[in-house]
Parts: C-alpha cells; structure tokens; sequence
C-alpha cells in the first residue's frame, strides 16, 4: 500500500525542487499507477496549485503543463489537426474517459514507462520537456536520462510541419498495449517509434537512408521502400515477450504496423 | 489535516490522513455506492464527479479534493433513478454491483457529448466494466433514455415558447 507521511500543495517550483531533493519525497502527478505500489513517501508534492494543468497554442509550438490531464490532450483541438488525429487516437484506449480526467501528460512522461502510449505519441514529434533545473532537453534525450530530483514543468511540441499515425494493437480494449507505433513525416525524414515492446518507447532513424526521397515515388516503388522499411524495423527494434505477446509476436506486430503507419502518412491510407 | 469541500452540495470540513484516498473516504462519510472493483484502476466502479468531471476516486487523494464540489450518485438520486429505469426496463441490471459507477459515467457523459453516437457512447464508457453481462442491454437502455431526454427537452421547450406567445397575445 502507499502510505504518506506529509502532503504539501507547493507554492512555487523552487519550493517543490527543494522539497523533492530528499529521496524519499515524491512529485505527484495523476496518481493512478503511483497508488498501486508500495511506496513509502515522506513527502508527497503537489504542484497542482500552480496552473499547469492547461495547452498553450502559440504560433510555432504547444506548451503543455506538467499536470495537464490526459483527457484534455485528448480534446485538444489544435493538438488534433496538428498531428491527423494521431494524439487523440494514442490517448483514445487508455482505460476510460475517468482514468484519463486523473492521469496527468508530466506523469507520464517522467515515468519514462515501458506501457506509455503518451511516450510514444510525443517521441515521434519534434518534443522538448521543459526541467526546472536542467531547462529544455530534447524528449529522446531526456528518454535515456536516469531519473534525478529534477521536476519536469511543461512538454513542448514544436509545430515542425509533419504527418502522423499512430496505431497500436492490443489483447482488449482499455488494456495496456501489445505493441504501440507512431511514425511521422516531416522535412528531416521518418521518426519511427515503438512503444510496448515492452520495455520503453525506442525512436527508430533510418539510417540506411531506405526512406530517402520517398515522395518523388510512384506509388509501387513507395510500397516496395517502406516495405523494405518494415523489415527493418523488424531486425533493428528489440522486443521482448511478457504475459501479452511474445518477443516473435511483437516484433511481427513491429513489421505490420510501420508498413501501415507508413501507408498512411505517405497518403496511401487513413488509418488514424 | 483538515480539508474543506462541498459533498453533494453541502458544505464540509473533515479530518484526514494525507494518504487517504477519495474512494475510502468517501465511504467513510456514507457514500456507498462508491465501490472498489479492482486494485489497477480499471474498472470504473468508483467514479465521481470532481468539479463535474468523472474521476475514479481509487486514484485521488482525498487532499486533493481541498476546496472542490464533489459529486456522489447518493447526491443524484432523481437523474440516477430516472436513468436507472431504463437499465432495469431493458434487463441491463443483473448484479447491480457496477451501477453506481456506470450511473455516474452515463450522467457525466449526457453532459458532455451532444447527441453521441453508438460508437461513441461506448468510447466513453470503456473504463466502465461490467462482468455479468455484454452491455448490449446497457447500450439498449442509454439510446432510449437518450432519446427519452432528447424528446423531453423539445417538450420543455415547446411549451416554453406556447407560453411565451400567449403572452406576447395577452400584452
């Protein structure tokens, strides 16, 4: 069971960091995965006082607070017609409408989970977080970061023009992925991400340059190179197997959905 | 610590441990139709309206809720009641264990969406699971009672606008 010794509803940032430098302090986000362990928390920190549960759309990004609930990013309208429907789609099967007015984006994403279908959403975007310490860090940097006493205070999604698709397989509906996809599209290449595998979220570059020049294509020579793409993933993207889906199931999965995630940016389907 | 919230609209100042969570306590002050279904979040039985918005009550500490209006079905019971007949005229209710949870869900979702869709109505209530039946009886019952509402509010407002014309031919 979770127990807490001492709830504090911070005033500042600077109040929460110094707080949260002892070990035993904990940040606070939606709480639905931190209340099913076992943790002993001397203290537990709220920021939910200090308004960064909302999205702000500038001109060139979305900056999105720590404690923004899940449910919002959801609905977000700019967010959605930025991404083709990609970010409600990787929002749309975590749990319910409940669940994700509690979950909050800074949850997780900080977790860094294996499961995250937010991390894998936001790998494929040109994502920056925002630590009140360390500043802006790239999100694929801040992925292979160990976990500090830092606090992450917002996400920034930079509006590089870009075409998304999001899709993920799962046992059930509302249940944890089997494996999860985002492939995006923009001037600087594909990013392919995989979440679930099902350790956490891995950005896939092309490195072999297989994608290169992909728009000049007809349309059989496209399904030829992001074939080819599909069957890289497969040999570059580790899986493993766990009680949903063996490592050969998964890395299957890995195949399957880039080559239809690919379809659908390179605007052969909408599969969002 | 002390807490001061508004439960089913009344006024309240209540001691609690910082690690209390919503479901317990709120069972602690009688409400109990909020039930613990699962340990992992997932079942949708404790489901509260916090500031009107569905939340499960597993998942927040009851210190959160320092100055929010909290909403239990025992705080809605003519819209669960009315709501209720549909689910008991439709067969819907076997065990009756996950209704409370499902009751508060639909009434948030009436709120929200305007004039849902089948397949949105059940987007919306994924996370709220029932393990007697398949929700074919509950889906029957939330389309009627939709449909109800939606034939009662253009009622309501007919007879607003014969009465505002009658008016209008008194002045």
């Amino acid at each position: 069971m979770l127990k807490i010794k001492n709830y504090v509803k911070v005033e500042s940032l600077e109040e929460a960091y110094e707080l949260n430098q002892k070990r035993t302090a904990c940040v606070l986000g939606g709480m639905v995965w931190l209340k099913m362990g076992n943790r002993n928390i001397t203290t537990a920190i709220d920021l939910s006082g200090l308004g960064l549960d909302t999205i702000t759309e500038t001109e060139d990004e979305f900056v999105i607070g720590c404690m923004t609930p899940l449910r919002d990013l959801e609905l977000h309208k700019g967010l959605d017609t930025y991404t083709n429907g990609a970010v409600r789609e990787s929002l749309r099967h975590i749990v319910g409408v409940q669940f994700r007015n509690c979950a909050t984006v800074g949850g997780s994403i900080w977790g860094r989970f294996g499961f995250s279908d937010v991390l894998t959403m936001f790998l494929a975007l040109d994502t920056e977080v925002e630590l009140f310490k360390g500043g802006r860090v790239c999100l694929s940097e801040f992925v292979k970061m160990p976990k500090d006493r830092d606090i992450l205070v917002r996400i920034v999604v930079k509006k590089t023009p870009v075409k998304t698709c999001y899709l993920s397989q799962r046992n059930t509906k509302t249940d944890f992925p089997v494996l999860a996809c985002c492939v995006s599209l923009s001037e600087s290449g594909v990013k392919a991400v995989y979440g679930a595998r099902p350790a956490k979220a891995f950005l896939l570059e092309d490195k072999e340059h297989l994608l290169d020049g992909m728009e000049n294509l007809n349309d059989s020579e496209k399904k030829e190179v992001w074939e080819k793409f599909a069957e890289y993933a497969a040999t570059h993207v580790s899986t493993a197997g766990n009680m949903r889906g063996s490592a050969a199931y998964r890395t299957l999965l890995v195949k399957v959905l880039t080559r239809r995630a690919l379809e659908a940016v390179g605007g052969m389907t909408d599969e969002n | 610590m002390k807490i001061n919230f508004w439960l089913n609209g009344a006024k309240k100042e209540e001691e609690i441990r910082p690690d209390t969570m919503l479901l317990e306590f709120l069972r602690s002050l009688g409400c109990y139709s909020v039930k613990r279904g699962c340990e992992t979040a997932n079942c949708g039985l404790c489901t509260v309206l916090v500031e009107d918005r569905p939340m499960l009550s597993c998942s927040v500490l009851a210190a959160r809720i320092d100055g929010k209006r909290v909403m239990t079905m025992e705080g809605l019971q003519d819209e669960a009641k009315e709501f209720g007949t549909f689910l008991a005229n439709e067969g819907a209710e076997q065990c009756g264990f996950c209704n409370p949870g499902f009751i508060m869900n639909v009434l948030a979702m009436t709120k929200e969406l305007e004039d849902p869709t089948e397949e949105e109505i059940k987007e919306y209530l994924a996370g709220n699971l029932c393990r007697c039946s398949g929700f074919i009886g509950q889906t029957r019952s939330i389309l009627k009672y939709l449909e109800y509402k939606k034939e009662s509010n253009m009622e309501k407002q007919e007879n607003r606008n014969q009465e505002s014309a009658e008016k209008e031919v008194q002045a």
